[in-house]
């Protein structure tokens, strides 16, 4: 069973902890979403389990080996995936070889993965010699996605995967990571947009100041009245 | 009919010629200074010496070669020394990266806390040239000098005009185009140039799909250094080598990286040569041509030249200038490989 825990995590910048004890869980081909205000520290859960941050105190688990001292580099080639929230994609490189870099680190042959990568999402095949930087935001995206998947994930980390673009194109996208997440892969995404987020979760997080506010189930929380009443807009 | 033909010649005699050859190494240069500031994020002021040091290198072994007795027969000895050459100014960059320029990449400072850096390096080497070579003159070139000479020419077409082609004008497009085609090659077919120019576009994205920032700064350090050299044994060969020249070589190079967009090959390119015709345009003295075309009552009596050839790095500065100022970006979007 593979899985991504973070125990205890406690990290920061500058000798400020951001985030405190937060324990969290992500098993294969489940969505787990963590919800919560601005500044809870939600992208910073999601850069010390990659290792861009340095814990100051915690464990990091994957499939139960311990990877907290472990580089970003290694634990992407270990089978984590991250798509960052801004600047996501190699603007001055077309579409087919922004999948090419993102199977950088691979000795086999990644001609496959890439044929995966075009059929979940069509419209980047249209687009393959295209630069990045000249398509929507919603295809941008889908770049953005399409690169950290040819790694082979085992477990995809989202950072805020719909900000900054239209209704249509996030539930777009919102399907697109439902589909993901049945080819077995776990997903862990931060969202603004709580509410779909949560719909199509398996299990959610509330962060608020740094702190484990409160989890369970996307229809849990959905349907909580303090979760609702303070994220969701009632 | 026959003056159009003269006055063509003509032209290209003294400005088609000389600039292509000149934008050349000028192009050469700028790629150099382009490679730097797409991976490295600074602006390279001691590659005007690189190139010295490389065609200084260069020398000294074509001079080992000719007291040896080895050499090209029509080709310049200088051909078979500059492979060894090229080694020995690579050496001198991964040097001055491993001591100087590899402690503030991973400082992370400032752009211009390096350019600054880097201008301490071109003093250095300006001072390790003077030390080994000295300050003089010095014309390595050997083999056949002419493959047209002006005499010849106007024998063989029976025009007023001559049109001479050197054999060092010729190596120099030559020996550029191959480059030129192998570093796009590179840059956009093999996995290794494709993850420079991912590093040069999103660097944090690049460490995130596993590409090596030290591989990649080697692998720059290599072409810049192959570039350097390459670029300054050609101005040396076809103009006479001299360490100040190189000096001021800076200007015109640092002008067409920018005009072309500085970061864009492509740019490097096509900056080398606008500088290049622009320079030999303005300074050229057009009194010849107009005598070809005009009828004898409205012949120029004056040199019809725009500025004095002593001015031509002034019209690189000009051209540098209206280029920040209209579009700072230059002729190409600058800043990624």
């Amino acid at each position: 069973m593979v899985n991504l825990i973070g125990k205890n995590l406690t990290a920061g910048y500058g000798g400020v902890d951001i985030i405190e004890n937060i324990n969290l869980n992500v098993k294969e081909g489940e969505i787990v979403v963590i919800v919560g205000p601005n500044g809870a520290g939600k992208s910073t859960v999601m850069k010390s389990l990659l290792g861009m941050l340095s814990l100051t105190n915690g464990n990091v688990f994957f499939s139960d080996k311990e990877i907290t001292t472990m580089l970003p580099q290694d634990r992407i080639k270990l089978g984590i995936g991250f798509v960052p929230q801004n600047q996501n994609v190699f603007t001055g490189m077309t579409v087919e070889e922004n999948l090419e870099m993102g199977g950088f680190l691979r000795q086999d042959n990644i001609l496959d993965t890439i044929e995966e990568i075009y059929q979940l999402f069509p419209v980047l095949k249209e687009k393959r010699n295209q630069n990045a930087g000249e398509l929507s935001g919603g295809q941008r995206q889908q770049v953005a996605f399409g690169r950290a998947l040819m790694t082979k994930p085992k477990i995809l980390m989202l950072d805020e995967p719909t900000a900054g673009v239209s209704p249509i194109v996030m539930d777009d996208l919102f399907s697109r990571i439902i589909e993901v997440g049945k080819t077995g892969v776990g997903i862990l995404m931060v969202e603004q947009n709580a509410k779909q987020a949560l719909s199509i979760a398996d299990s959610g997080y509330v962060l608020v100041n740094g702190k484990n506010n409160r989890e369970g189930t996307g229809k849990e929380l959905l349907n909580n009245p303090e979760v609702r009443k303070s994220f969701l807009g009632g | 009919m026959i003056d159009i033909i003269n006055a063509i010649v003509l032209l290209l005699n003294f400005i088609f010629i000389p600039a292509i050859t000149y934008g050349s190494q000028l192009a050469l240069g700028a790629l150099g200074i382009t490679f730097i500031y797409g991976i490295l994020r600074f602006a390279n002021f001691s590659h005007g010496e690189f190139m010295s040091f490389g065609a200084m290198s260069c020398i000294i072994v074509t001079w080992f070669f000719q007291s040896n007795n080895i050499n090209l027969g029509y080709l310049p000895t200088a051909l078979l020394a500059l492979p060894f050459a090229i080694l020995s100014t690579i050496a001198l960059s991964l040097l001055f990266n491993k001591f100087v320029f590899n402690y503030y990449r991973i400082q992370r400072s400032a752009p211009v806390v390096i350019a600054m850096a880097s201008i301490g390096v071109m003093f250095i080497i300006n001072a390790i040239i003077r030390i080994v070579i000295g300050p003089n003159d010095i014309k390595f070139f050997d083999g056949q000098k002419f493959i047209i000479k002006a005499k010849q020419f106007k024998n063989l077409t029976g025009l007023n005009e001559g049109l001479a082609l050197k054999s060092t004008q010729v190596l120099t497009v030559f020996i550029t185009i191959l480059l030129l085609i192998f570093v796009f090659w590179f840059l956009q077919k093999t996995k290794t140039g494709k993850s420079m120019r991912a590093f040069s576009d999103n660097e944090d994205l690049a460490l995130l799909s596993g590409i090596n920032p030290s591989k990649v700064v080697l692998i720059t350090w290599l072409i810049v250094g192959t570039l350097a050299c390459v670029a300054g044994t050609l101005y040396g060969l076809d103009k006479g080598y001299k360490p100040f020249t190189y000096l001021g070589l800076v200007l015109p190079i640092f002008a067409a990286a920018i005009v072309g967009g500085i970061g864009n090959p492509i740019g490097a390119v096509v900056g080398g040569y606008t500088i290049a015709f622009s320079e030999i345009m303005i300074t050229y003295a057009y009194k010849k041509f107009f005598k070809y075309l005009l009828p004898e009552s409205l012949e120029p009596s004056g040199m019809i030249q725009l500025l004095s050839t002593d001015y031509k790095f002034a019209v690189s500065f000009t051209i540098l200038t209206i280029v920040l100022l209209v579009r700072p970006s230059g002729i190409f979007k600058g800043r990624t490989l």
